[in-house]
């Protein structure tokens, strides 16, 4: 069973996502935070991860997709967030330049179906 | 385009002329800027030249070497914040000089660069550096125009008010698509965690409703002779039913009346949020002490406990606004991130002040002090 680690630090969003997800046929194992997160990483690798962009810090998803990116570059990241609704600003990874710098493969509202989901989840994964 | 002035301190001429290398063609932008970033790179071979050029060209970003033949990086770093020069500093060191970074750090170094450094490791960091200078200028562009938008308080009170219902709706939809079946009972977990969400999201209101009020200064302070201890107790009484929730004594010490010249409403705002606070980040068993005592013109009143603490470092942010102590022990606890930041602009009205002593796992203790007559 393929692997995703899921990382926000809203409880209620957390065990939503977790639900979704498993009953996409998943294992899912979570962390509370960027600090959490980067203590399981050190340990253990997943086949795709999920963040939450907002956590200990502002850009914490970015900070995260940037150590995992160097520690394990060949699993795919989402980072899934709320921000775009709040504060205006649009981080979806479309173009090479933006890739560059974000880290992450995809970017996704919160917000998003658990059909959306999986369609996305098995592009990432190649299924 | 937006020119970046980046200052290179080295003695070494080929870490200079490779920096200018790599940078002169190199821009950054992220999709949130206007224009791309360029920089325009000045060179020093000594500390000297570097607190020479400083002072008459204000660099933005300053790549600081430690080892120079005069003085050394970490007196120029000193140099910049004893002057509270507007410079993100990052030190080139070697991994190994931990002491230096240790020392940096405290400085107010912003990040290092670890000595030898690949074009690319200078890039990255260049990007992550150019964004913190970016912010700084937009924050002070608001600032100079004069225009009141709190840019940075605004996108954190739209996420934490958006966070709660993104959290009910999808609790609700979870019951919508009778994820657990047809009986009800099933779902009680799930409507308990909405019914918290939105208590949490009333509370953070009413909280923003109190800072706002007092922010605009449009509440018309109803200043007359109150009796401190008697508002203390109101509190306390009124606290009483979330401390035993908590396990938490809570003691009020004093009992001579103390007369003051304020409103009261304000001063119950103090009172319930830092004795609310002493409560919730509190141990099991745990006790919160009050006093309140005269201190020639001043009235000082001190509220103790022997909680979890915290650190020197969330001390130094705590009555900002939306700062929440996030860690171990305070996991499970919730909070709008205000209740400190409202105490405070309340006791700055008053022209008081508030202080506050913790250690971790000890606990902590909040001083104020008012002028008995404003």
């Amino acid at each position: 069973m393929k692997k995703v680690l899921i990382v926000d630090d809203d409880m209620d969003y957390l065990f939503q996502l977790k639900t979704k997800v498993e009953k996409l046929g998943f294992e899912v194992i979570t962390a509370d935070g960027q600090y959490e997160a980067e203590h399981v990483l050190e340990s253990f690798k997943p086949d795709l991860a999920i963040f939450d962009l907002m956590m200990e810090n502002e850009d914490s998803g970015f900070i995260l997709s940037y150590k995992m990116k160097r520690r394990y570059p060949d699993v795919p990241i989402i980072i899934a967030t709320a921000v775009t609704a709040e504060t205006g600003m649009s981080f979806a990874v479309h173009s090479e330049e933006e890739r560059k710098w974000i880290k992450a493969d995809l970017y996704m509202d919160k917000g998003i179906r658990a059909d959306q989901l999986h369609r996305e989840i098995n592009k990432l994964l190649k299924i | 385009m937006e020119l970046i002035k980046l200052l290179v301190v080295d003695d070494e001429p080929g870490i200079r002329s490779g920096v200018s290398r790599v940078l002169r063609d190199f821009s950054v932008s992220y999709p949130f800027m206007d224009e791309a970033c360029k920089f325009e790179i000045i060179e020093a071979p000594t500390g000297e030249d570097a607190i020479e050029i400083i002072n008459n060209n204000l660099p933005d970003i300053m790549l600081l070497d430690n080892k120079l033949p005069g003085i050394q990086g970490i007196e120029v770093l000193e140099y910049v914040s004893k002057n509270h020069l507007d410079i993100v500093v990052i030190m080139i060191t070697s991994y190994a000089s931990l002491e230096v970074a240790v020392k940096a750090t405290k400085n107010g170094a912003f990040d290092f660069i670890p000595k030898p450094f690949t074009p690319q490791e200078l890039r990255s960091s260049m990007e992550t550096i150019t964004k913190q200078v970016y912010f700084r200028r937009m924050t002070k562009k608001l600032n100079t125009v004069g225009k009141q938008v709190r840019f940075q308080f605004l996108s954190v009170l739209s996420h934490e008010l958006k966070a709660p219902l993104n959290a009910i709706e999808g609790y609700l939809k979870m019951m919508e698509e009778k994820q657990y079946g047809e009986n009800i009972d099933d779902y009680q977990a799930i409507v308990e965690r909405s019914i918290s969400r939105v208590k949490g999201m009333r509370s953070l209101i009413m909280d923003l409703l109190d800072l706002t009020k007092i922010e605009s200064g449009t509440t018309t302070r109803d200043i007359k002779e109150v009796n401190l201890l008697e508002i203390a107790q109101i509190s306390v009484d009124s606290m009483k039913p979330f401390a035993i929730q908590n396990d938490v004594n809570v003691y009020l010490n004093s009992n001579t009346e103390i007369k003051i010249n304020a409103d009261a409403r304000e001063m119950e705002i103090v009172f319930n949020n830092l004795i609310s606070n002493a409560i919730k980040y509190n141990k099991s068993g745990g006790r919160v002490d009050c006093a309140i005592k005269p201190k020639d013109d001043f009235v000082v009143f001190t509220i103790s406990d022997n909680g979890i603490g915290m650190s020197e470092e969330d001390m130094s942010k705590l009555f900002n606004e939306f700062v929440r102590i996030k860690n171990q022990r305070t996991k499970g606890i919730s909070g709008s991130g205000l209740g400190l930041s409202i105490v405070k602009k309340i006791i700055d009205a008053y022209d008081g002040d508030i202080t506050v002593t913790s250690s971790p796992d000890k606990g902590t203790t909040f001083t104020v002090t008012l002028p008995k007559s404003l």
